[in-house]
């Protein structure tokens, strides 16, 4: 039981700079980016082929990173210079990576037995802490930049930020770069901590973003930026112990696991919209009897 | 100081629904001039904004702001001359982000963006200092979130951010139409005071009539996209709301329909 929490603490570390990604693009950009399920792998595959071909696994990490920005560029210039639509310039680049992660590959499992490793002399906890408290403390610091404001008032209210004088194509590929190149970050220390890369490991990458950011954002809040980092920090790691906790369960398998994170996804989207609903109505009620006995009060006294 | 020779835009050329929305417009800006322009439904006023700012590209016809061509120069690269206000009070601002934060955006306009904080000790001194010429308390919750203001704070937040740093020309865009009349005539008096101080070069769009002949210097009347009148300075001081409807009935032929016209 312990071990696997800690299992679940660690990858939930390596996968919370996928979910950061996510969450750029999602949250920030208001731009939902399929792209992830294709760069995830992408990130993968350039990290375990760069080190079986002898690059340092710290530099492998570098490359990594470098592929999935080229690969959220391409996203990026697809949906600004090609106006087509978001979703589908996502869904087109994760098609068009399946097969260029493949060619990155060569093969759809690589194993990374017996080659260097990322891990071999630190444990993944610690690399995990200190890079993702290292990337959370440079996106803090860069949307406060006025770069980064404008990236944010791109997501926000590009009209008015064009009209500030910003190329909002220009934020926009830059924003979508920046998260594929942390979720290809994420995709090769995976690779790393399994010791493998495969072609499918990104498979349904998006969703279990999406479920970090949205659990991380229902638990701790979203109000500042720097609030918000760290709740889809935590978000992933707290998604991870689900995973781990869902796995114990006798009847569940690992892959019933893509349809446990949809009911979550739609357990976080749809229980806050009720409340909402509930507590407005609730309130609506109150409200009106209040109006109502302090009309028929008042009636009451001038009879008197 | 602005320009317009010839300007034509047609909506979905070659179709059935083909509008004609400017046909050669002109207009000259002097540097100082504040130009207020009314005009019925589709007259082509938005059109003209969207044509200046470089929303549209015109079909005919050039834009010149001081002496330089920009007819092709698209809507971000000249928003180096150009600040501009909205008629919708949540299209200025960006929600999400603090009033500070907002300002450090306007602050920037037209200049490169890097990597250097947009808030800092001294341009917050810079933008409380600004904000607090609005006289509504804005100085004092500079951290607070957009989103949160009422919309006559947010448009007053707007004006500000389209003009504290001194743009060559100021659009205005029924700016205070969709604004409550309490809230409407502080964002007018705003704008009179901060176009008189800076002496801002401005093109303001309205539909109340008493406020395009009470603000400004001159003033355009436009009609199925052409500029129908030019009233100067001299004759502008003793016009009146009636004399103006009598002179686009005079020229147009017809009554001024505009369902949104206020007369004041």
């Amino acid at each position: 039981m312990m071990t696997s929490m800690i299992g679940a603490v660690e990858s939930g570390l390596l996968y919370a700079l996928m979910a950061l990604g996510v969450y750029i693009t999602f949250r920030i950009l208001d731009f939902p980016d399929l792209t992830v399920d294709g760069s995830f792998t992408t990130g993968a595959a350039i990290g375990t082929v760069m080190t079986i071909a002898g690059s340092p696994p710290w530099l492998a990490v570098v490359y990594a990173f470098i592929g999935g920005g080229l690969a959220g560029m391409c996203t990026g210039l697809l949906h600004t210079k090609g106006k087509i639509n978001g979703l589908l310039s996502g869904i087109i680049m994760m098609i068009a990576l399946y097969s260029i992660n493949l060619r990155i590959l060569g093969k759809p499992v690589v194993s990374l037995r017996g080659e260097a490793n990322l891990f071999e002399s630190v444990s993944v906890l610690v690399i995990g802490i200190g890079l993702v408290i290292a990337v959370m403390i440079a996106l803090v610091l860069f949307f406060k930049t006025d770069m980064g404001l404008s990236l944010r008032a791109t997501g926000d209210n590009n009209r008015m930020i064009r009209s500030f004088g910003a190329n909002t194509d220009t934020t926009t590929i830059l924003g979508v770069s920046l998260s594929n190149a942390l979720v290809a970050c994420s995709g090769a220390l995976i690779a790393f901590s399994q010791n493998s890369a495969n072609n499918t490991m990104g498979i349904g990458m998006i969703v279990v973003g999406l479920a970090s950011v949205i659990i991380g954002e229902a638990i701790f809040g979203s109000k500042s930026i720097l609030r918000a980092v760290i709740a889809v920090v935590l978000g992933a790691i707290i998604y991870r112990i689900i995973y781990a906790l869902a796995l114990r369960v006798p009847w569940l398998d690992a892959q019933d696991m893509k349809l446990i994170t949809a009911v979550i996804i739609i357990g976080a989207l749809v229980v806050p919209t009720i409340r909402r609903a509930v507590k407005q109505k609730s309130m609506a009620k109150k409200r009106t009897e209040d109006v109502l006995a302090s009309l028929t009060t008042g009636r009451n006294g001038g009879a008197r | 100081m602005l320009k317009i020779e010839n300007v034509s835009k047609l909506f979905n050329p070659g179709t059935l629904d083909e509008k004609i929305a400017l046909l050669g417009a002109n207009l000259i800006l002097k540097p100082g001039d504040f130009v207020t322009v009314i005009g019925s439904n589709g007259a082509g006023k938005s059109t003209l904004m969207n044509i200046i700012s470089g929303v549209m590209k015109p079909d005919a016809g050039k834009v010149y702001i001081e002496n330089q061509d920009v007819s092709q120069i698209s809507e971000f690269e000249r928003s180096r001359w150009i600040g501009r206000v909205f008629q919708d009070p949540m299209a200025g601002t960006a929600p999400r982000m603090t009033i500070e934060e907002n300002l450090a955006i306007a602050y920037k306009r037209g200049k490169p963006r890097g990597f250097s904080f947009g808030v800092s000790g001294k341009t917050r001194a810079i933008f409380r200092n600004e904000l607090s010429r609005l006289g509504i308390g804005l100085e004092n919750r500079m951290g607070a979130k957009v989103g949160l203001l009422s919309g006559g704070e947010r448009q007053a937040l707007s004006l500000l951010m389209a003009t504290f740093t001194r743009p060559q020309i100021l659009l205005l865009d029924e700016h205070t139409a969709a604004l409550d009349p309490a809230r409407a005539e502080l964002v007018t008096t705003l704008t009179e005071t901060i176009v008189r101080e800076m002496n801002l070069t401005t093109l303001m769009v309205t539909h109340n009539m008493e406020q395009a002949i009470r603000l400004g210097n001159r003033l355009i009347m436009m009609d199925k996209g052409k500029i129908i009148l030019q009233v100067n300075e001299d004759r502008k001081k003793d016009l009146t709301v009636e004399q103006l409807l009598g002179e686009f009935e005079q020229i147009s032929g017809k009554k001024m329909a505009d369902d949104r016209v206020v007369l004041g």
